[in-house]
């Protein structure tokens, strides 16, 4: 896409976010050598970012740090830059090839497995389609209950090492409950949530793996969310040991 | 954020099932502006030094650098990523990176905070713009759109969570600008794409992108 000069100026902002297509991102990294204003707002945009990243922090799995830790002692590092070295990218990947083989190895099996995602994906269109109606009714409950201006937020963390959320509305008598890290329950299994009113676990709904689900039930009166394993389909009471029993908030 | 102690309502004495040397629930992450905690080494001018070290091959300070950056890296590139085995091969390519390129860090163009952000994200968007390219796009669609609706009610939920500055400064943004940085930065798509998915010009998503940012950056209070 052509770009007139002095709308170049206005894509720090989208160069920042990396929301510039390949064209307008080599374009204005080649105008921003000339343009003082530039570098000054995109090291401003680009730190705004960092405050949003820093938002999502999260722990990776500890045996991320042994995996690096390993890695660099074959990774050679790059002299300090000198202007007028080749473009970043190009000698970074080339070392990259070199240097990290586990990386290259990564990314072959990343990509096999999006040729995968692709074709699952077309043969799931339909089915998506036709969920969508559902789907936006229990969007519409699910927001409704993160809106509510008395919503209260509690984490917990399974003993799978999950991370759980419930955010609970007493006046709306709701509450949303959220995973992540949520293994894949084995075949013929399911997680289910219950809620616990003195001490009576109710069923409130399932959650197939990470994502977040409206909880079933009347939340104002529970005291506690569980989680546990099922068969499919679903138990009336529990009958294996929770891996999650955390208070509602209140 | 975190839970208030339960008050006014009778409550069974409740302990969470944690796994045996997980972290304890509802401690701040060590690291990161706006939050208390052990943020020994998170400081810009601690951290700089720390890069200093690493730019000459310290493994030590390495090890610190990635106790300080990690989470923060980790937490961006699932936002972006999504799947998470995915998630964890873009991290760690990012931390090696930071190895590699950490004599390339220049201090006068901004925090190692800053620097580390800005190529976690980057890395996380390539990832997902080569699967992208690699699906079919019209099929893919559907699919993708099921899914941003459920995506964006998990971060309105991570949202409520993390920094309370961030959750603060996003509600002063109006409704399109909002969805202008966070479908940008949290999910990677292009400007174009945004102003697609948000049935918008090209020129008005590229202004609200601007002033978006240009009001979080304000609220937060970012320098440089």
């Amino acid at each position: 896409m052509k770009q007139h000069h002095s709308d170049v100026h206005t894509l720090a902002a989208a160069y920042a976010l990396n929301a510039l297509e390949p064209a307008e991102r080599k374009a204005f990294t080649e105008h921003l050598p000339q343009c003082q204003a530039c570098r000054e707002e995109v090291a401003e945009f680009e730190a705004t970012a960092a405050r949003l990243a820093d938002a999502t922090a999260q722990y990776p799995p500890a045996a991320m740090k042994h995996h690096v830790m390993a890695a660099v002692d074959g990774v050679r590092q790059l002299p300090p830059r000198v202007p007028d070295t080749a473009p970043t990218a190009t000698l970074g990947s080339a070392l990259r090839r070199r240097a990290v083989p586990l990386a290259l190895a990564a990314s072959v099996v990343a990509a096999a497995s999006f040729a995968g995602l692709a074709a699952w994906q077309n043969q799931q269109s339909e089915q998506y389609q036709q969920r969508a109606t559902q789907a936006e009714q229990r969007l519409d409950d699910v927001s409704t209950v993160l809106a509510a201006p008395d919503a209260r937020t509690a984490h917990g963390r399974a003993s799978n090492g999950a991370a759980t959320t419930v955010v609970a509305s007493e006046r709306q008598n709701r509450a949303v409950f959220t995973a992540s890290g949520l293994p894949a329950p084995a075949p013929g299994k399911t997680y289910q949530l219950w809620l616990d009113h003195d001490g009576t676990m109710r069923p409130a709904g399932f959650i197939r793996q990470d994502g977040t689900v409206l909880i079933d039930g009347d939340t104002a009166d529970a005291g506690a969310v569980g989680l546990t394993i099922e068969p499919a389909g679903g138990s009336r009471r529990p009958t294996s040991a929770p891996l999650l029993l955390m208070a509602l908030p209140t | 954020m975190d839970t208030p102690p339960p008050a006014g309502r009778h409550r069974l004495p409740l302990r969470l099932v944690a796994a045996a040397g997980a972290r304890p629930v509802n401690q701040p992450l060590p690291f990161g502006p706006g939050r208390t905690g052990r943020a020994s080494h998170a400081g810009r001018s601690d951290l700089s030094e720390v890069m200093d070290e690493v730019a000459h091959g310290d493994k030590q300070a390495f090890s610190t650098l990635y106790d300080a950056l990690a989470p923060m890296v980790f937490g961006i590139v699932v936002r972006v990523v999504r799947d998470r085995a995915q998630s964890e091969e873009v991290a760690q390519e990012v931390m090696i990176d930071l190895w590699r390129q950490a004599a390339r860090y220049r201090p006068d163009h901004g925090s190692v905070t800053a620097w580390a952000a800005t190529i976690a994200h980057r890395r996380a968007v390539d990832r997902v713009r080569s699967a992208q390219a690699s699906a079919d796009r019209e099929q893919a669609q559907a699919a993708r759109e099921h899914q941003t609706a459920f995506d964006e009610v998990s971060e309105q939920v991570e949202t409520r969570l993390e920094s309370e500055q961030v959750r603060r400064c996003m509600r002063g943004l109006t409704e399109l600008q909002r969805q202008a940085v966070t479908l940008a930065y949290y999910r990677g798509l292009t400007y174009r794409e945004v102003a697609e998915a948000l049935r918008t010009p090209l020129p008005t998503i590229k202004t609200r992108m601007r002033d978006g940012l240009i009001r979080l950056r304000d609220c937060m209070g970012v320098t440089t």
